[in-house]
């Protein structure tokens, strides 16, 4: 089985829309949105349930309040600002502003503060007409996506190993730190969707930074490549010095919209240009990742 | 007065339109908080006048003392140590620096170093019209995962006299919501598409939990559908801005252009955006 995660350092290069049409041009392949904190993929791919669980992120601090004498040793320790103070209230923990690290537990005199595990999210499998899917939904707010990422992936892999089928397909997070990391650790091949923009080519010689040090082959696909071609000659010649394969330019078209406001990946869409790119990126890429 | 710019989705114009702001708001501070991808000094580009190392604690064992109990291994969330016979490793990739070993260790083996993990850019910029624009931001070094501590470095900066911006990062998790922590308002930037909106419901289900007033700037107004108004009138939130797409603020922006040199007519669109946050704020 192969691994496939298509990331970008940048946010809202067209990750998601290259992954979905991907989805629906690979013959038997499982795909995982390890977007968790912003999940896209299931709106073209219009996922039926199969199953749900919650996502035991870690554990929690629960302070119980009957057995606080507010010395506030767990304030004085605490290095996240997490415990808040209020005469009325008595010593607090702010939920958002809180690691989780567990010291304040470790710490009070009275053990009025208890680790308890914490529900973070939800993570479901699915169909799709793409074939099967593993996504989930990380709580508003909540810590630990890049656990999650993890445990989407393993479950990923492990439908693919149970289905018989011989890629994941992973639709990665925007930025380079722990989702991203997550996203990428152990896969066979990273796609960099990237743009001719300042921000863009900014984002993707940084997110190229980290599949080096993770030591992790990449290619590189130019989205809205009209849209500045000086910069996209530049982004050529960065892939050729780093000798990163560029596997297609995408021009820019309404028609990548139109496509997401209809619910279906682009090369469902349009037989126009941008499906015509797609269509050849993706050979490239099956030919990369030789299956 | 601290705002922050946010989006959930990435790639809606969150940069675009903080840095935009920033160049046309009186005494206005630009603060980017998205530490893993930081890109507002491409558009404002500002002269850097101070560097700082931000780093974070991490445990070091001293060996003579340890008696490989295993207490710090057991105690610590993140598995970030591990005690093998008679070796201690830590990993310091998985450290959040929290202290809770160094703390239970029953030997006092276990004393703090640091570990670098990122640093602050401070500066000034030219905002329009002669201002003087105050600039900060943060840079994660590229494989460190913890984004949060990064992020509050860069908000201690903020300039209470200012109109302080922060730019925040895409997503709803912990960077994006230490950003937004303690802010006066947030304004999200979105796009009328099925991904734009199902972010930005995220995003506002966070700045209600954090009860952070907030509002809505449609970004490529014309290139979707109309599902972000009708969400905005459903849950009653304000749309203070609407800017349509346009190839040739596109291109300036993929050079690294402002929006509010290149129009007048947009420059105007930020001012009013300006006063229009600061009633919200002030209401």
């Amino acid at each position: 089985m192969k691994e496939l995660t298509i990331i970008s350092g940048k946010g809202g290069t067209g990750k998601t829309t290259v992954t979905a049409a991907f989805a629906i041009l690979a013959k038997n392949t499982i795909l995982a949105d390890c977007d968790v904190d912003a999940a896209d993929l299931h709106l073209i791919l219009t996922p039926e349930e199969i199953s749900s669980a919650d996502f035991i992120g870690g554990r929690g601090p629960q302070l119980d309040s009957k057995k606080c004498t507010r010395c506030g040793e767990c304030q004085h320790l605490c290095r996240f600002d997490a415990i808040d103070f209020s005469e009325e209230s008595g010593y607090v923990i702010n939920e958002f502003a809180c690691d989780c690290c567990g010291l304040c537990a470790q710490a009070c005199p009275e053990e009025a503060i208890t680790m308890e595990d914490t529900i973070n999210g939800h993570w479901f499998t699915s169909d799709t007409r793409a074939g099967k899917m593993v996504h989930a939904r990380l709580g508003i707010g909540e810590d630990n996506s890049g656990k999650l990422v993890t445990l989407v992936r393993q479950q990923g892999k492990l439908m693919a190993n149970k289905e018989g089928c011989e890629l994941l397909i992973n639709d990665g997070p925007p930025g380079i730190g722990c989702p991203v990391t997550a996203a990428i650790t152990g896969v066979d091949l990273v796609l960099i969707v990237t743009e001719p923009t300042l921000s863009g080519m900014h984002d993707m010689e940084r997110v190229h930074g980290l599949c080096r040090h993770f030591d992790i082959p990449a290619l590189v696909c130019v989205n809205r490549f009209d849209l500045n071609l000086v910069n996209s000659e530049k982004i050529r010649g960065y892939c050729s010095e780093h000798k990163l394969p560029l596997v297609g330019e995408i021009p820019l078209d309404a028609i990548v919209n139109k496509a997401q406001v209809a619910r279906q990946s682009v090369v469902e869409y349009d037989c126009g240009l941008v499906s015509q790119v797609v269509r050849e990126m993706w050979s490239k890429v099956e030919k990369e990742l030789n299956i | 007065m601290i705002i922050a710019i946010a989006s959930g989705k990435g790639g809606t114009g969150k940069t675009t339109i903080a840095t935009n702001l920033a160049l046309v708001a009186p005494a206005a501070q630009y603060l980017d908080c998205d530490v893993e991808e930081p890109n507002g000094h491409l558009f404002l580009k500002p002269k850097i006048n101070d560097k700082r190392n931000v780093t974070m604690p991490i445990p070091k064992i001293d060996e003579e003392l340890c008696t490989y109990c295993g207490q710090c291994a057991a105690v610590c969330e993140f598995n970030a140590l591990a005690v093998i016979g008679d070796k201690v490793m830590v990993f310091s990739e998985l450290c959040h620096g929290c202290g809770a070993c160094t703390f239970t260790c029953p030997e006092k083996a276990i004393s703090e170093t640091t570990k670098s993990i990122g640093c602050l850019e401070i500066g000034k910029a030219n905002a329009v019209e002669s201002n003087e624009l105050l600039f900060a931001h943060g840079i994660s070094n590229i494989g460190n995962p913890l984004s949060p501590p990064i992020i509050k470095k860069v908000k201690k900066l903020v300039n209470n006299d200012c109109f302080a911006i922060l730019d925040a990062p895409p997503g709803t998790s912990c960077p994006m919501v230490q950003t937004l922590m303690g802010c006066d308002y947030c304004l999200f930037v979105t796009e009328p598409t099925p991904f734009g909106l199902n972010d930005l419901e995220l995003a506002v289900g966070v700045a209600r939990q954090l009860e952070i007033p907030c509002g809505i700037l449609v970004n490529r107004s014309d290139s979707g559908d109309d599902q972000i108004q009708e969400y905005c009138r459903r849950e009653a939130i304000q749309i203070l801005m609407e800017i349509p797409f346009d190839r040739d603020l596109a291109f300036a922006y993929s050079k690294g252009e402002a929006a509010v040199i290149h129009s007048q007519k947009l420059r105007e669109g930020f001012q009013k955006l300006h006063q229009k946050i600061v009633a919200e704020v002030e209401k």
